[in-house]
């Protein structure tokens, strides 16, 4: 009963702000204040710029650029891009932080937003000096868009399965292949394009990153694609035929293409998971305040036991996915390898958020089946969490190699 | 910097400043709760923000300097060591430096606006401003009295509820207030007080590297006793 007591007491003063800590094992949960104000700040332009016209995009379909320039403007954009390049020099966490709370707003919005983080990520990990002045220096100067090209139209999760080649000739390669499925295509500035450059090499050394730039002769994209959801953003296929890329554009060494494109999903997995998130809590909210006001058999629905727990399990996993996203993140930030923990979070936060969707849906009843009621969309936007970023399937396979990996180590 | 004192009056030479008065309230979105005493309401572990009206204090301010009519921009506080953070808001947003009265505990409780006039003037009288902006009122007390206790006791000219402020030539300003019965066009001579209302102006995001560099932005604190101000309350 004392043990319970002091835990109880524990718990209590950490749910509030300014909390006067009984015992200090090193774990927190608050924020510092300059994380607090760029929480506080993502929010308020999420409520203010974004919800009121996330609808009107999402109808439309057109690419939100006024937006984009306001959330550039407030350095909402490159936050992890370094100091010495324009950046603020933000950790992931702080980035999970502004992902989770622009997604609530419209995760169609906020993937236009957060999608040239996707193809700085590799050039962070690999670039060199030069190649982050020209590329990220750019990036933090006006809003521009760039696009992370690793899909093919024949292989998704099957990443050793790129048939984009770059061969090179002379002083330069050339990239020809498909792309497609790639955000932000419509708008990109310049490209993060993985091709392969040897035939008999293992997967891990077979492949080669590349920044190319949106303008090169060759270049040809698809239509807008027409999407279940996000429809904000840009998705589009892409054409490279005989695509010259002089060889200061290679990022890091032959080979080692395929080893960056996977320490690049260390980066971004936590931010994508972070805005499953925000899709997720975003659901939570609106379905408790219809739950509060609609009324069945004489009282508010929230007053039916079938659907408290509904919301009950909504919040668990509302809660319990920015938990481990803000391990996996925080990882990162400690300098620590954060894979296992990143597709933890991925899988966890993308798996509870379209079940989140889809029960905000049933709360709603008929009425969220409509498009007047905002969780049609929610649910519709949400289902690519568990898609893109690496499947919901390809996060299992690596938690578990994962766990074989430890497990065998340990024997 | 001289001062002809004239019995508690000061003619400044024009410095260019602005001092901008800032609140640290309670944040306008929380439940307010009573003590369980009933002495006040709950303050403490509660969000708190720059007070909305010195929020677009603040931005009018920002909006001078930048139009070129003033060259720097002073934000004060009269509160707790937590009122920094409304200093640093007002910083992120475009002040060039803070001045913190740091009162606390039971003092603040009891602090009323005639003991925060007081305050203000003895900072007016070291800042030398041309112009001091407040917000109109409190959205914790809404009092509505610092302004014009302020402009007082300094004995200089109010502009009082402004949706509009502009900076005529030989040092006056014409403010339009908004009074009941609709809209009103004063020409008033600095060194002037001024009260913002909503409709002067909407005020901007801090963006994050403005946040990031107000931190770097001179910040001085002072005490009442060192002003030598009695703020026991009347």
């Amino acid at each position: 009963p004392f043990i319970m007591l002091r835990v109880a007491s524990r718990v209590a003063a950490s749910r509030v702000s300014g909390a006067r800590f009984v015992s200090n094992s090193g774990l927190q949960f608050e924020l510092s204040k300059e994380s607090q104000e760029l929480d506080d700040l993502s929010k308020k332009f999420s409520k203010e710029v974004i919800i009121p016209n996330a609808a009107k995009f999402d109808k439309s379909g057109e690419y939100p650029w006024d937006i984009i320039k306001k959330a550039h403007a407030l350095g909402l954009m490159n936050m992890h891009i370094p100091e010495q390049y324009g950046g603020l020099g933000f950790g992931s966490v702080d980035a999970c932080i502004a992902a989770e709370n622009l997604a609530y707003g419209c995760s169609g919005i906020s993937t236009a937003i957060g999608g040239p983080a996707l193809a700085e990520s590799p050039v962070l990990i690999g670039g060199s000096h030069e190649q982050k002045q020209k590329y990220l220096g750019r990036m933090t100067e006006e809003p521009l868009i760039a696009a992370y090209c690793v899909t093919e139209p024949t292989c998704g999760s099957d990443v050793a399965g790129v048939k984009t080649t770059a061969v090179k000739k002379g002083n330069d390669w050339v990239i020809n292949g498909q792309k497609m499925w790639i955000t932000g295509a419509g708008h990109a500035n310049w490209f993060f394009v993985l091709a392969r450059t040897s035939k008999t090499e293992r997967t891990g050394k077979a492949f080669t990153g590349f920044i190319v730039d949106g303008n090169t002769a060759g270049i040809t994209l698809g239509r807008k694609e027409q999407n279940m959801g996000q429809r904000a953003s840009d998705t589009r296929g892409v054409t490279f035929e005989d695509v010259v890329v002089p060889d200061a554009n290679r990022l890091g060494d032959e080979g080692a293409g395929f080893v960056l494109a996977m320490k690049a999903f260390d980066i971004t997995r936590p931010e994508v998971a972070a805005g499953a998130i925000g899709v997720a809590s975003r659901a939570l909210d609106e379905a408790t305040q219809y739950a509060l006001q609609r009324k069945t058999m004489g009282r508010a629905i929230a007053e039916h036991q079938a659907v408290a727990f509904m919301l009950a399990d909504m919040a668990m996993g509302v809660e319990a996915g920015r938990l481990l996203t803000r391990r996996a993140a925080w990882e990162m930030d400690a300098g620590r390898k954060p894979t296992y923990f990143a597709s933890l979070a991925k899988a966890f936060s993308a798996d509870h958020a379209m079940k989140t969707c889809v029960d905000a849906v049933q709360i709603f009843g008929g009425n969220g089946y409509n498009t007047e009621y905002p969780v049609e969309k929610l649910m519709r936007d949400c289902k690519i969490f568990q898609i893109y970023e690496g499947t919901s399937q390809i996060q299992r396979i690596i938690v578990s190699q994962d766990l074989f990996a430890r497990a065998k180590a340990n024997l | 910097v001289s001062t002809k004192s004239t019995g508690g009056v000061f003619e400044p030479i024009m410095s260019g400043r602005i001092l901008v008065a800032c609140k640290r309230v309670i944040d306008y979105n929380v439940k307010i709760r009573v003590k369980p005493d009933k002495s006040g309401v709950i303050t403490e572990a509660v969000k708190h923000q720059l007070n909305p009206f010195d929020e677009i204090a603040v931005e009018e301010a920002i909006r001078l300097k930048e139009a070129g009519k003033f060259k720097e921009i002073v934000a004060v506080s009269c509160g707790p060591k937590e009122a920094k953070d409304t200093l640093q808001t007002a910083m992120a947003m475009g002040a060039d430096r803070a001045v913190h009265v740091v009162v606390a505990g039971a003092d603040y409780e009891k602090l009323q606006p005639l003991a925060v006039a007081k305050l203000l003037a003895k900072v007016a009288e070291k800042e030398q401003p041309e112009l001091v902006i407040l917000g109109k009122q409190a959205i914790d007390d809404d009092s509505n009295q610092t302004a014009q206790m302020l402009a007082g006791i300094l004995n200089w000219p109010q502009g009082t509820f402004a949706s509009k402020i502009s900076v005529l030539g030989d040092k006056k300003f014409e403010i339009t207030r908004e009074i009941d019965g609709g809209l009103e066009t004063i020409t008033i001579k600095g060194p002037a007080v001024v009260s913002a209302d909503l409709r002067l102006n909407e005020p901007r995001y801090a963006t994050l590297p403005n946040i990031v560099k107000a931190r770097k932005k001179p910040y001085a604190e002072l005490t009442p006793a060192a002003l030598g101000v009695d703020i026991a309350p009347h």
